[in-house]
């Protein structure tokens, strides 16, 4: 392996690693916040002192793990520079607004309203103390809208023009880029996943604590808010994940069919349910896609158009060109092997331009910057040597997909379990194999939620900027041991930081085992 | 001036006295160097509870600083977060391990121990402090970049901003860096100190041993902040000329402080509002408004030297191995649609500063006790 493709590969390792990291911690940030926003609420509104300590006692694990969710999301925001350089110049007219408002809009929220949160109890009202707590909340659901945004942006960039003269893309409309459709609905998707994932995690601690013999009216209240919140998080999350994949059927086909593992499309497109890839295939060729496969007919058809009836495009047809357009029509356009050349049509008139600056020949920057805008939609492929460059690892892709709908639908019903159970027959609480489901879940709804942005980020490779910017070239001016160093320094450091999170947690949560809850001052 | 410059001018100030907000909030950061200080575990609850209440808002205003940054001049932003990698992946590690720390030192199960976590503390106490004055120095003593946009046209080396080899380190070397990177040290200890005098009471012997800290730690930082300013108002840099290309000029500095009266008179009430606010607790035991006094100063004088750094045509990043390459607020920017968004977003900044400042008052009420902190169940 050369150099540069060294240098490549570790720095996607290590973006990957934090964003992974990162992932484990945020998504009970979010929930949380917002349970615990509505236990203090219900602690406001009926003064039970109950309500107050279990307040208190989700908002001690809240608080654990927002420290290191604060700790590993700030290497996230750098690493945009340090690592890809590149982007950040080709791209942060338009990227660094979204990050930006981030910070003034919604951390600076959460860092203020956070300690209140934690030390106002005695030094604010009640009415104070419930609405610092509810900002915190929105300040880190804000922090998510915006981080999306820029995230949606980098899927489907819109809202821009390139300008050949600054050799970067420039924001000419910050309405399309801040409302972006899929920016929209990835927020709705992300946050209503992360309300599932709380949602499981309140009814997964509070099944062992009930199967720990200990504070059952307590677990029970907890698990009638995390359950019914959970399940009304995970329907929605499965509403908007519905929206997803009609989004990514336009815009980002080849994720889709790469999440498929679909090669040749057809009308009527069945989905597969259950399936073992052929590691073997390759686009063009003729070997079966899978080695095995259980599919559901018109599936896929129905998922990415609404119509069983329609066409959804596989690799092989997308490489040659076939597509869908935004009203689900199929039509023929631009094959790969011709992206290519207009990349490289692109890159030569803007290279065309710079010569023709240097010279202060403005007629000819004209004629290079009209030959740029010509093929600049295609910019990204003239760095590819070969069209099957363009397609994304389809395994890792295929599987986590699954992984991410199965879990899912399990999670789906060990939520509705537990929902009617704490709702309708409390003792069932009691039951050791309903606790168990939930105990188990806890895992479960982590790793899930992680095969849902391994599909969103592997599926969209090699693409940082979808179409213009591969990640080959949006890289930083570093050698391939520099970033392996510190991806491994990272990779101690929040593993050992991680041991210390779980530690932590188990500890508290196994001393609130042998103490009543609601009586008690210190955990 | 057209609309583009004034929108760069207005986010260039933006960023300075985003800059100075955040050397400001660095006293956590010189609260956590003087752990050590603490003589019983007392009086060590007490500095890392008065200090762990406000570690989030230092945090954010660094993370907001990057993104607004990045936002209105992406062009430094990738040079020299790319370039500069070792130096500023050393500032993120010391930041990380700060982040959790204050959570987890007390915290049952925390595998490693308090004094382990204590010590990341001081670690990031110590190196955050200088090498963020290494980072801020290079906009005034240069860096080792190049830039030529085209390279990335070239698909087998394709990165526009390149480095020297040593990609950073370089930084942390330069006699003149270490000498910002020392001074901010020393202050953010001076401002943890008088934070604690105004923040802590029922603890007579640490509040005392805090004003001579005040003391001592604010002279070794005028010491240093004399012989800083002396060097850097000597100093040439390179000033944008009318053709486009960069000249060296000499007292480049000081030619702006004087050109740019108006700073240049910020600059001289911070640094006697600064002086005012160490003299004044040195001299009256019962004084604690020192804070006020030392974080107003400090926030004008880091303000102005960022203005000088970056308004008059001055290469605010200027290039030590091309000085072509050297970035300027008109060079480096986001385009005039960007910025005029994103000064549209700034209009809340007031609002947001109100807020802080509002919490900010509501806690800090009264001055934290040994009895607030023994009867506290959320303790770091």
């Amino acid at each position: 392996m050369n150099e540069l493709a060294s240098v490549i590969d570790w720095s996607r390792a290590q973006f990957a690693l934090t964003a992974i990291y990162h992932w484990l911690f945020v998504p009970l940030t979010i929930g949380l916040a917002t349970i615990v926003g509505i236990m203090e609420t219900i602690y406001y509104r009926t003064g039970n002192e109950r309500w107050k300590a279990l307040t208190k006692f989700w908002m001690t694990l809240f608080g654990i793990n927002f420290a290191i969710g604060v700790a590993t999301g700030i290497i996230l925001e750098f690493e945009f520079g340090t690592n890809w350089s590149n982007y950040s110049w080709f791209v942060g007219d338009i990227f660094g607004a979204p990050l930006a408002i981030e910070g003034i809009f919604a951390f600076f929220m959460e860092a203020t309203f956070v300690a209140v949160m934690f030390f106002g109890w005695d030094k604010v009202s009640r009415g104070f103390h419930l609405a610092s707590t509810w900002l915190t909340a929105l300040g880190v659901t804000l922090s998510a809208l915006w981080i999306l945004v820029a995230n949606a942006w980098m899927q489907n960039p819109v809202g821009m023009t390139f300008d050949p003269g600054q050799m970067r893309n420039v924001m000419d409309n910050f309405t399309e880029v801040a409302f972006n459709a899929v920016a929209m609905n990835k927020f709705f998707h992300t946050v209503f996943s992360t309300w599932a994932l709380a949602g499981i995690f309140v009814v997964g601690v509070s099944c062992w604590l009930v199967r720990r013999g200990s504070n059952f009216a307590a677990a029970r209240s907890s698990i009638r808010i995390g359950a019914w919140f959970g399940l009304a998080g995970m329907l929605l999350t499965l509403a908007t994940g519905d929206g997803s994949a009609v989004q990514v059927a336009r815009v980002q086909p080849m994720k889709l069919a790469a999440m498929e593992g679909l090669y040749d499309g057809k009308v009527g497109q069945e989905l597969v349910g259950f399936g073992i890839l052929n590691t073997k295939k390759q686009p063009g060729d003729d070997a079966a896609p899978m080695l095995f496969d259980i599919s559901i007919p018109y599936g896929l058809s129905v998922l990415a158009n609404h119509d069983p009836h329609s066409f959804v495009p596989g690799i092989n047809d997308l490489i040659e060109g076939i597509e869908l357009t935004p009203q689900g029509d199929t039509i023929h356009t631009t094959g790969y092997a011709e992206r290519i050349a207009a990349g490289r049509r692109a890159q030569e008139a803007l290279r065309a331009y710079g010569t023709a600056k240097n010279a202060g020949d403005t007629a000819a920057m004209n004629e290079a910057a009209a030959a740029v805008a010509k093929d600049f939609k295609y910019f990204g492929y003239g760095y590819f040597e070969k069209p099957e460059e363009a397609v994304p690892p389809v395994a890792l892709t295929f599987y986590a997909f699954r992984v991410m709908v199965g879990l899912g639908t399990l999670l789906l019903l060990v939520l509705a379990a537990m929902a009617c159970a704490s709702a309708f027959r409390p003792t069932l609480l009691r039951n050791k194999y309903l606790q168990l489901a939930g105990i188990c879940s806890l895992p479960l709804v982590w790793i899930c939620s992680q095969a849902g942005w391994i599909v969103a980020e592997v599926g969209r490779q090699p693409w940082t900027i979808q179409d213009l910017l591969p990640v080959s070239a949006g890289i930083s001016n570093v050698t391939a041991g520099n970033v392996q160093t510190t991806f491994w320094m990272f990779a101690i450091i929040f593993t050992l930081l991680l041991i210390a999170e779980i530690s932590i947690m188990v500890r508290f949560i196994r001393r609130a085992s042998t103490t009543d809850i609601e009586t008690a001052t210190h955990l | 001036m057209n609309e583009l410059e004034i929108l760069q001018h207005y986010w260039w100030f933006l960023i300075s006295v985003l800059g100075a907000a955040l050397v400001f909030m660095l006293f956590v950061q010189g609260g956590q160097s003087m752990l050590c200080c603490a003589r019983n575990e007392t009086e060590r609850q007490l500095i890392v509870n008065c200090l762990g209440r406000k570690w989030e808002i230092t945090f954010t205003t660094l993370v907001v600083f990057g993104g607004a940054f990045f936002a209105s001049f992406p062009l430094f932003y990738s040079t020299s977060f790319g370039g500069a990698y070792w130096l500023w992946m050393l500032i993120l590690v010391s930041f990380v391990v700060q982040a959790v720390s204050y959570e987890y030192r007390r915290k049952r199960g925390n595998v490693y121990g308090t004094g382990f976590y204590d010590s990341l503390l001081m670690f990031n106490g110590l190196f955050g402090c200088v090498l963020l004055g290494v980072a801020v120095a290079m906009m005034f003593f240069g860096a080792e970049f190049t830039i030529d946009k085209g390279n990335i046209l070239d698909g087998a080396n394709p990165v526009i901003s390149r480095w020297s080899a040593t990609r950073g380190l370089e930084a942390i070397a330069s006699w003149r860096n270490l000498l910002l990177g020392a001074t901010v040290f020393f202050l953010a200890r001076t401002l943890a100190a008088l934070y604690f005098v105004n923040s802590i009471s029922g603890e007579e012997a640490l509040t005392r041993r805090m004003r001579r800290a005040a003391t001592y730690n604010g002279l070794v930082f005028t010491a240093l902040f004399v012989v800083f300013a002396v060097v850097l108002l000597s100093s040439s840099g390179l000033r944008l000329q009318a053709d486009g290309t960069f000249a060296a000029e000499p007292y480049l500095y000081l030619h702006n402080m004087l050109s740019m009266w108006g700073a240049g008179v910020v600059f001289v009430l911070g640094v006697v509002a600064v002086l005012y606010g160490i003299a004044r607790t040195t001299a009256d035991s019962h004084w604690h408004k020192g804070i006020w006094y030392c974080g107003a100063g400090t926030i004008a004088v880091v303000t102005t030297l960022l203005l000088m750094a970056g308004w008059g045509d001055t290469a605010y990043y200027p290039s030590l191995l091309d000085p072509q390459c050297s970035l300027t607020i008109t060079n480096s920017s986001s385009s005039e649609f960007t910025l005029r968004v994103m000064s549209y977003v700034s209009a809340f900044i007031p609002f947001v500063v109100g807020y802080i400042a509002y919490v900010w008052r509501k806690m800090n009420a009264k001055p934290l006790t040994p009895e607030e902190l023994a009867g506290e169940p959320h303790q770091y």
